[in-house]
């Protein structure tokens, strides 16, 4: 195998499983050009009225093209919560299909029975995230070729642009009709947003809506739109919606991450951030939704509103909006059911996609918009490169969602994350694996200091002499360091089990087979 | 009932580790770990570090660890080879630490349970005047020494886990079967000051006194550690004064509203009315002794409102501080204990017609048209000089 350097001194791969790959140059390096992927004529039109509605399995597959090798994409809105993946999955594998590819946007730990189909070699391998043991069998290096991670952006980008071609796209609804139109708001399985299957729906060779809920023609809003779709098949159940949830959606009550929370907010206040019609990224997790929650109390206590947030919403969200200190919740996926109650019902609430809020092959997107994300991570290394894919002991644990997108387009990017977890510190001389450079990273925020990136002069003259606990990298990870000890490196071979993508579809860096 | 052939030590749970340890001939070390791909040639190379500092070179020392620091690992070693009869408490130089100063800030001082790791890892980052490392009420009687050696060993890594902070440890009552073992096992290891739990009578402060002068004499050190004498029962309120008053090593006296209601027989209120009396003794004593009074906690952890009226209420009676139990009530009280804007600025107007009067060379300091007594004067002095304690801007005139 020939190993080229990229632009972060990362090892990757010249050509794998047969396929030439662009080595990472730079964020915003990408030149463009080409053209989109191209996509099938329907073969034909039926006379009079039109019903894509199929009531069984067995009948979807006699009018569908199946083959060995094909690829079939899945969206992860229900999360936890999906009942497709591993029904569509175990079906094609007993119709005696080899060699698929999965391409979901992410699998979660409901989808642990994939490895047994990719020990069978019903499946080869996986193009998207996992979270999971589909992860840890990836690592040991179990599937046949390697996988491919990419951002929302990146993987709405790479079928628009052909480098991930789907035969066939399973897309999960909560509300169609028998033209095919859908969305995810209304029925008993509601999830709310279902951007992530835009794409899905456009450029596939075979669409097919799944759903438990078929209502009559229209189904109004026509998220997807049946004018991309080939059937529609009932099912009893699609999923369950009470499983979407995204870790804890909750205030947190652990002081460490209050505190990080807080030094956050202070930051972005002292920074200047916090102005009349400012903008932010909406997350999940302990950290992010108490972020949002003392953003809204200073936000309230200034007078100040903000005009929009894009990305994962959830209650808290949803609340600030309520009190009038948000114009518009822009939603590209929902982590509570009170997000998505406010969807179906509050016009501010606007559903969007990876096209509109990522995608670097748009003519432009909603992450660069924003004046501050805040996001987590698993490790930070000295260059303020970023890993949230894998862990120091070398396991693919985590996807990428929108990270990459979110960090790459906003004004001030903010990694927030506890000093250690355990005893494995956060800061690495050298990440374990990198999924976005430091040249997006603005600012770290741990409980034991706040570091900038010395890109951003200006930010630290802003934010200097006005009591916020700043320290260089080197420093915080020194004083963790002291605490912890320095983690022994995990044995990892060199095949490439995954490939991280950076959003413009270059490798950022690889992820290498863990041994024992 | 059979002697025990096993000894263990530690938690399950996140930070710590169990260790058990099997006197044998035979020599062996099993290391267990959730992080063991990253840490476990360090865990193993802790352990035979603590082995050898207590010359144990015999027995299977197993570990089942949960990402625990190295002097937690130790501290939990340390238990089970002192329960197991191999090792005594070590004899080592007390830390390098400056000294407690008598009169800081104490508004806050949040309790830490002294055999719960994880919580001692950042306490220290959350901004409290003081900590108390508790080995009193919040541990359990057959885990006394594991937290009494896990105390010391965090009082010996204080200077990165509590940086610039104030540390106090809540022994348990010499009256009591740990009290005497907990002070020979703490003071050597300097913690700012020793929190006195259950104080009846100036004897308990006098005896705590004797005691740590004794073990100071044998370190070579003369009244390093200070006192916080806990009134929290009827008797001691009564006694109040005289507590006070047993020992130079006083520096504050607290109020524990939770044990003196169940003394007294009532129930424990939200308004505390049964604690007032109570409580303005502790202030009164106190203040005739020098020292600072200091609150009981405010145990409901969700009820901002109710804490902040709480402290002012604190306040309004004369203490200058209130326990806390959970890191997010500090902020609260700090705000609470801190001048209001309008006193601040009374104190600055009497401040200026002070010096307006020395100036002119005027014997009556008069603000408008009422005269500046002195005690309203010294007022004025004392607020400013707390307000620029607590860090409040705009003080650099007085």
């Amino acid at each position: 195998m020939q190993w080229v350097e990229n632009a972060l001194g990362r090892r990757v791969p010249a050509e794998l499983d047969g396929r030439r790959l662009k080595p990472f140059k730079g964020a915003f390096q990408d030149q463009g050009g080409g053209v989109m992927a191209q996509r099938l004529v329907p073969l034909t039109t039926t006379p009079g009225r039109i019903d894509k509605v199929v009531r069984s399995w067995d009948d979807l597959w006699k009018r569908l093209s199946l083959r060995d090798g094909m690829t079939v994409s899945f969206h992860h809105h229900l999360r936890n919560g999906d009942f497709l993946v591993n029904e569509t999955m175990r079906r094609l594998a007993d119709l005696g299909l080899k060699n698929l590819v999965v391409a979901p946007s992410a699998l979660f730990p409901v989808h642990d029975g994939l490895v047994d189909l990719i020990k069978s070699g019903a499946i080869s391998h996986v193009e998207g995230s996992m979270n999971g043991q589909v992860g840890v069998a990836c690592s040991k290096g179990l599937m046949k070729k390697a996988a491919v991670l990419r951002s929302h952006g990146g993987r709405y980008r790479a079928i628009q642009d052909g480098d991930l071609k789907i035969d066939l796209a399973v897309i999960a609804a909560p509300a169609a009709d028998c033209f095919g139109n859908a969305n995810g708001v209304l029925g008993k399985s509601a999830f709310g947003p279902i951007g992530i299957a835009l794409a899905d729906s456009l450029f596939a060779d075979q669409v097919v809506v799944v759903t438990d809920n078929l209502i009559p023609f229209p189904c109004v809003p026509m998220s997807i739109s049946g004018l991309n779709v080939d059937h529609v098949l009932t099912v009893d159940s699609i999923g369950d919606p009470t499983k979407i949830v995204s870790g804890t959606t909750k205030l947190t009550r652990s002081p460490t991450q209050l505190n990080i929370a807080d030094l956050a907010t202070r930051f972005v206040e002292a920074a200047g951030i916090l102005r009349e019609g400012f903008s932010f990224q909406g997350g999940a997790g302990g950290i992010s939704l108490a972020f949002t929650q003392f953003l809204g109390e200073r936000m309230a206590a200034r007078g100040i509103k903000a005009s929009f947030s894009v990305g994962g919403t959830t209650g808290i969200l949803v609340d600030l909006m309520k009190r009038g200190l948000i114009n518009y919740v822009t939603d590209g996926q929902s982590f509570d059911l009170a997000a998505v109650e406010s969807l179906r019902d509050n016009p501010r609430h606007v559903e969007i996609d990876p096209f509109i809020s990522y995608c670097q092959h748009a003519r432009g997107c909603f992450a660069h918009m924003v004046d501050v994300a805040v996001l987590g991570a698993t490790e930070i290394d000295l260059d303020f490169n970023v890993n949230v894919n894998t862990h120091s002991d070398g396991l693919l644990l985590h996807g990428i969602g929108g990270f990459a997108d979110a960090a790459a387009g906003a004004g001030c990017t903010i990694i927030t994350a506890p000093s250690f977890r355990k005893r494995i510190p956060i800061l690495r001389e050298k990440v374990t694996t990198v999924t976005a450079p430091g040249e997006v990273i603005d600012v770290v925020v741990t409980e034991r200091g706040i570091a900038i990136n010395p890109r951003r002069q200006d930010l630290l003259e802003k934010v200097k002499g006005r009591g916020l606990p700043l320290v260089t990298l080197p420093q915080l990870m020194d004083q963790i360091h002291a605490l912890t000890g320095i983690p022994d490196a995990p044995r990892l071979g060199d095949r490439p089990v995954a490939l991280i993508e950076w959003r413009d579809g270059s490798v950022i860096d690889v992820v290498r087979q863990v041994l024992d | 009932m059979s002697e025990p052939t096993v000894f263990t030590s530690g938690l399950e749970g996140k930070s710590d580790l169990i260790v058990t340890y099997e006197p044998a001939a035979a020599f062996e070390i099993v290391v267990e770990s959730s992080v063991k791909k990253l840490f476990g040639r360090h865990i193993r190379e802790q352990a035979e570090r603590t082995l050898k500092e207590f010359n144990v070179s015999k027995g299977k020392l197993s570990i089942k660890d949960d990402g625990a620091l190295d002097f937690i690992i130790a501290a939990r070693i340390e238990a089970a080879l002192r329960k197991a009869g191999v090792a005594k408490a070590p004899l080592l130089a007390p830390p390098d630490r400056p000294p407690a100063e008598k009169d800081r800030l104490r508004r806050s001082r949040l309790y830490l349970p002294g055999n719960q790791p994880d919580l001692m890892l950042n306490a220290g980052l959350f901004g409290a005047d003081s900590y108390i490392l508790d080995l009193e009420d919040s541990v359990a009687p057959d885990q006394k020494l594991d937290a009494r050696i896990l105390v010391r060993r965090t009082l010996r890594e204080a200077h990165r886990l509590f940086p610039g902070t104030e540390l106090i440890v809540r022994v348990n009552p010499l009256t009591g079967p740990f009290g005497y073992d907990d002070l020979r096992e703490i003071v050597p290891a300097l913690p700012h000051l020793l929190l006195l739990p259950k104080c009846d009578s100036d004897r308990d402060v006098k005896e705590a006194d004797r005691e740590v002068a004794a073990i100071e004499r044998e370190l070579g050190i003369v009244g390093r550690v200070l006192f916080m004498p806990l009134i929290e029962t009827v008797k001691g309120t009564v006694n109040a004064l005289a507590i006070a008053q047993a020992s130079p090593r006083s520096v504050a006296m607290c109020f524990g509203a939770e044990d003196f209601t169940r003394d007294l027989g009532v129930p424990r209120t939200r308004e505390g009315k049964e604690t007032l009396q109570a409580r303005s003794q502790i202030v009164y004593a106190a203040k005739v002794a020098g020292l600072q009074a200091i609150d009981t906690v405010f145990s409901d952890v969700g009820d901002d409102e109710g804490l902040r009226a709480s402290c002012l209420e604190a306040k309004g009676l004369g203490f200058v501080g209130k326990g806390v139990i959970h890191p997010r009530q500090i902020a609260i009280v700090h705000q609470a204990f801190a001048p209001t804007e309008a006193e601040l600025e009374e104190a600055k107007k009497i401040m200026d017609a002070m010096k307006k009067a020395v100036e002119t060379g005027a014997g009556v300091v008069s603000l408008g048209s009422k005269m500046v007594d002195a005690p309203v004067a010294e007022r004025a002095k004392k607020l400013i000089a707390v307000a620029r304690q607590m860090g409040l801007p705009g003080l650099e005139a007085y």
